[in-house]
């Protein structure tokens, strides 16, 4: 039963940094079709902005209201280098995907060397609060607290994204040109507004995952926010282009699955869930809630 | 003077010389109906207008608004200046509800005319919390028309209504249409020509990329001789 209860918390915990990879993903996907491999970038610059800020911002540490100050300025280093993608790189390639495909995947390899060149290559120790450290015990299990941390900060982040989408204009029109973009510019709405929105929400996401990912993992490194990206993909297409509640319910499955067969099965996990990609392609190629943003 | 001018407009996509030199005008008042068989590009004219044409699409010509030219603006500029449309499959947003469509297509800082919405379709006011994917065909449509009249405009650019609907449904459809036409001028694409008898004065028709008719409507749909050389229907049918 511990065992189960471990594993259970500590694939909720992954499927936690999965969801919030893909929650930008899937928003940027469904609303401006865009494809964006550069989106590890800004996870990566939130590890490498939490990692920096630890050390040389003011107020900021390792420990306390200080790590959380360090976050923030994590995130808001991802928010801002994602919005500058879009204004700068995207905005003017929209419409034309092969152009878009090659400059993401160029920024995302320019991103990493850029890394390299100024921290090295070799992993960085990261930044870790003691409590994160110290183990609860539940149902038996003693699970580690940064687990806690990653559900909470997931489940946080997509209560907010919903609320946003549910409730605000903004929202109303990421949800409506997710459905049909063409239809909401007929309606008098520049949409173009929204993406790059809709970009810094995801930088923000990506972000705090590469900041929170950094706990987990306990040192980042510059690819880091590729091997991430991966997985994001992959929820993105499972859950559903263009949903965030679909890329919920498909971090989830993902990072259960994995936890699962790799400790039963060791190294078959991330097989798995390769075959559970294919699965939901052949079966349900729409994802789990099509292309919808909220549900 | 006509509220739309459209001068030798020429539409080519993937290779398909589809408008070739399209030349009309559009009255200040009533419906202007724009007919021609299927596959003229009578949708492909409205979308010129609108600047809604796919992204490879080579698109020439003229297209003035009240007298100012509007080729090449962006839509969205185009749908504030007062160019309101109903595409032809309606637009609708299926997973939001029928509120949140209607508030999607208010604009900031304006004054949406609610009253006259839901006057025309009261059934959108009772719906509103339902999701506009689960509308029948007709809901789907007072709902689309519903949208455009929030606001106002100088011109409606309107593409097959009837499309699909039950004969009933048509009749409410026509009839919400006819009250709109008394307020603000309409282009009207429509396929069933007795909606088109009982709403429109003057009409264009398009064949070959072509205009081949302009003038009265009823002129048109009279003659049926003429009528079936350019529609290939007789009069009272659908083109």
């Amino acid at each position: 039963m511990s065992t189960v209860v471990l594993l259970t918390l500590t694939g909720l915990g992954l499927a936690a940094l999965y969801f919030l990879v893909a929650s930008g993903l899937a928003l940027v996907f469904g609303l401006a079709d865009v494809l964006n491999f550069a989106h590890g970038l800004f996870l990566s610059v939130g590890a490498y902005g939490t990692w920096w800020a630890s050390d040389h911002l003011p107020g900021a540490g390792p420990s306390g209201w200080g790590f959380v100050l360090a976050v923030v300025f994590g995130v808001v280093c991802g928010t801002v280098v994602a919005a500058l993608v879009e204004l700068v790189l995207i905005r003017p390639l929209y419409r034309r995907t092969i152009e878009q495909v090659l400059v993401t995947v160029g920024l995302s390899l320019a991103g990493v060397a850029l890394l390299q060149a100024s921290w090295g290559s070799d992993p960085k120790p990261y930044p870790r609060p003691q409590w994160t450290q110290q183990l609860t015990s539940i149902a038996g299990a003693r699970v580690p607290n940064d687990r806690f941390l990653l559900i909470g900060a997931a489940v946080a982040v997509l209560a907010g994204l919903l609320a946003f989408l549910k409730y605000t204009r903004i929202g109303l029109v990421i949800r409506a040109g997710v459905e049909d973009r063409s239809m909401v510019t007929a309606l008098g709405i520049d949409v173009r507004r929204a993406f790059t929105l809709v970009f810094a929400i995801g930088g923000a996401a990506a972000a705090l995952a590469g900041a929170l990912g950094g706990v987990y993992a306990g040192s980042i490194s510059p690819t880091g926010g590729s091997s991430l990206l991966i997985f994001g993909f992959i929820v993105v297409v499972i859950g559903g282009m263009g949903s965030v509640t679909g890329a919920a319910y498909a971090a989830v499955a993902v990072g259960l699955l994995q936890q699962f067969v790799n400790y039963n099965w060791s190294g078959l996990g991330d097989i798995c869930v390769v075959a559970l990609l294919a699965v939901v392609l052949l079966v349900r190629p729409q994802g789990i809630t099509g292309k919808v943003a909220t549900s | 003077m006509n509220i739309l001018e459209i001068g030798e407009l020429s539409v080519r996509i993937a290779g398909s010389h589809i408008l070739q030199g399209v030349t009309f005008g559009v009255a200040p008042h009533g419906v202007t109906a724009l007919l021609g068989r299927n596959g003229v590009g009578k949708t492909t004219t409205l979308k010129a207008v609108l600047g809604l044409l796919p992204p490879k699409a080579e698109l020439a010509g003229d297209v003035r608004l009240a007298g100012a030219p509007i080729t090449r603006q962006p839509t969205h500029r185009l749908v504030r200046d007062g160019l309101g449309y109903v595409p032809e499959d309606r637009g609708v947003f299926g997973g939001l509800t029928v509120a949140e469509n209607l508030r999607l297509a208010e604009r900031p800082g304006g004054d949406p005319d609610y009253n006259r919405v839901y006057g025309l379709f009261p059934e959108l006011h009772r719906r509103g919390r339902q999701r506009a994917g689960t509308l029948s065909g007709g809901q789907q449509q007072m709902l689309a028309i519903g949208r455009v009249l929030l606001n106002p405009n100088r011109l409606l650019l309107i593409d097959e209504p009837t499309k699909g609907l039950a004969p009933k449904v048509v009749s409410e459809v026509a009839a919400a249409l006819h009250a709109v036409a008394q307020v603000v001028p309409m282009l009207l694409v429509e396929q069933n020509l007795a909606v088109v008898r009982r709403l429109a004065q003057d009409a264009v028709v398009i064949a070959n990329g072509r205009v081949a008719y302009t003038g009265r409507a009823n002129d048109l749909l009279d003659y049926t001789e003429k009528t079936k050389a350019l529609l290939g229907v007789g009069k009272g049918e659908h083109a």
